[in-house]
């Protein structure tokens, strides 16, 4: 059997006393899109930050398309083709648009080190950013400040950077916070289009774009995957629905 | 538009008045010699004003590498060591091995940490300086003769020197204006703007912000060789913390993150030491105030007065 895209094995995180990821194991397989589910501090968001590099682990192996990662800091795991949006919004607040993406596609078009050519009419930039920017819907706003846009675009913006990157693998946190009931459905629609080509790993709150979205889902409580599956196999599950499901139920 | 051309046209201006003053202001050598020196202090602040404006790493120790440059100049000189083709090499490959090394050190650090250690290193230098009895301890050296280009360019003539910095001065904004929108140029503004997105966007953000800071200081030092020429003489002062901070001034001054505005800056700020040092001693106190009204109703500096659009630090 070949080895799946992400494969977690036995990682812990303790700070202090308190232990927020637990020898957690779990698989990501190229193209799907794996939600992880579990109540407030459930050690959700440090699992992103061992993921994308932020945190140290204590201990447990991080293996990502055929590599060990476990100790690469964020910049080289993200040129292997590791690409996260942030829960708050983390954009480049006072560049426009086309150049925030142009920022991303720079990122994995070789080394920055050329000091004279203007990169803002650099085409091997700006087209692809083009191409990103219309394929999240943003290409009309491309010479606004990121700054000035609505927060639902900043979202988007955020993703079309993610994207530009050409990621194998997408750290989800949250894409849709703070967003209205339109947004969030137009974001949904955006990632359901990108199944398939990018595997994603997403955390999220509202249930109903869990369920819309996901090939599988894992549920942390307390810092281990309580249970992993397709979303039928966890809405099913008994211990899930009263650990978890059943709260908001 | 018109705030545009505002700006376009005092910078042409000033660039005009730089070329022409020496022939309007014949045989008044002192303000040729204030606008040389306004001229090399510019050439330090543009470089400055790559890692502070741009970077976002306040040095508090550039004044390092004008003390290189000018110490550069009078050591060679005290060795009887004249050629240019010698001196200026050496100044600016010292220049940015101190770079490298005080930029590895201060860049682990930041906030007020990276001020406090580019201060600290900076007074090293100055301190060392101010110990080595062998180059005038305290008094420095005296730079009898100044660098020598196998003839085809003669420094000791006053006006040539003027020209000779006035061409490295444009140079200088022009390679900076080519590197601060090269591909480079955009991540040193991204480290700035957003630094852990940098990162997790896959760039080693602190090899590129290294490479500024010893870009920053190579032109510095580059200032230094001409200062050096230009007072013909080199002491611990010009490395004391108080010239990084004058420089600080020049940069804030002019407004950060804008390609000219350290020019602005500097040749404002001689002007106003010029001047008012004329009116009292104690210029100083007209002096101070007057930097916190400009950062405090003029946050962009002199630039942003001449109307600098919506796009910022560009």
């Amino acid at each position: 059997m070949t080895e799946p895209l992400l494969r977690v094995t036995d990682l812990t995180k303790a700070f202090g006393g308190l232990i927020a990821i637990d020898h957690l194991s779990l698989d990501i397989a190229a193209g799907e899109i794996h939600a992880v589910i579990g109540p407030n501090g459930a050690g959700k968001t440090t699992f992103i930050a061992q993921l994308s590099g932020a945190l140290r682990s204590d201990s447990g192996t991080i293996r990502f398309d055929g590599v060990d990662i476990t100790n690469f800091p964020i910049a080289r795991r993200a040129r292997h083709g590791l690409a996260r949006s942030f829960q708050i919004t983390s954009i480049f607040r006072d560049f426009s648009v086309e150049d925030n993406v142009a920022l991303a596609i720079q990122a994995h078009a070789g080394h920055s080190f050329r000091f004279w050519r203007a990169a803002r009419s650099d085409p091997a930039l700006r087209r692809p950013a083009r191409e990103a920017l219309e394929r999240i819907g943003l290409v009309e706003r491309r010479n606004v400040l990121a700054g000035a846009l609505a927060h639902g675009e900043q979202r988007q913006l955020e993703l079309a950077m993610a994207l530009a990157t050409k990621p194998s693998l997408l750290l989800l946190d949250e894409p849709a916070a703070g967003m209205g009931a339109t947004e969030t459905s137009a974001m949904v629609t955006l990632l359901a289009g990108l199944k398939g080509d990018v595997a994603i790993l997403l955390v999220e709150h509202d249930m109903d774009t869990v369920f819309a979205l996901a090939d599988r889902i894992s549920v942390l409580v307390g810092g281990r995957a309580m249970a992993t599956g397709t979303p039928a196999q966890i809405r099913d599950d008994p211990a899930v629905r009263q650990a978890y499901l059943g709260e908001e139920a | 538009m018109m705030r545009f051309n505002l700006r376009i046209v005092c910078t042409a201006s000033l660039v005009l008045a730089l070329a022409l003053f020496p022939v309007i202001l014949e045989g008044q050598s002192f303000y040729i010699g204030v606008l040389s020196r306004a001229m090399i202090l510019s050439i330090a602040a543009l470089s400055l004003n790559l890692i502070l404006g741009y970077g976002n790493m306040i040095s508090f120790g550039h004044a390092a590498y004008i003390g290189i440059g000018a110490y550069t100049v009078g050591i060679f000189a005290y060795y009887e060591i004249y050629d240019g083709f010698i001196q200026w090499p050496v100044g600016l490959a010292v220049s940015a091995a101190v770079a490298l090394i005080f930029g590895a050190i201060s860049l682990r650090t930041k906030g007020v940490y990276f001020i406090m250690i580019t201060l600290a290193l900076t007074q090293m230098l100055y301190f060392l300086g101010v110990s080595v009895d062998e180059y005038g301890a305290d008094d420095g050296l005296v730079i009898d003769i100044r660098s020598e280009f196998g003839g085809y360019v003669d420094l000791e003539n006053r006006v040539t020197l003027y020209y000779t910095i006035f061409v490295i001065l444009l140079a200088t904004i022009a390679g900076m204006h080519r590197l601060i929108n090269s591909r480079f140029g955009m991540v040193i503004r991204g480290s700035r703007s957003n630094e852990a997105r940098m990162r997790a966007l896959g760039y080693p953000v602190d090899r590129y912000k290294l490479t500024a800071f010893v870009i920053a200081g190579v032109i510095c030092g580059l200032a230094g060789l001409l200062l050096g020429n230009y007072t013909n003489f080199v002491n611990p002062d010009m490395m004391h913390w108080t010239r990084s901070g004058e420089l600080i001034f020049m940069v804030v001054l002019g407004g950060m993150g804008s390609v000219f505005g350290p020019v602005f800056g500097a040749i404002a700020f001689l002007l106003l030491e010029e001047f008012l040092s004329d009116l009292t001693v104690h210029w100083q106190i007209i002096f101070g105030p007057f930097l916190i009204l400009v950062v405090l109703f003029a946050r962009g500096g002199i630039d942003s007065l001449l109307g600098r659009g919506g796009r910022g630090h560009d």
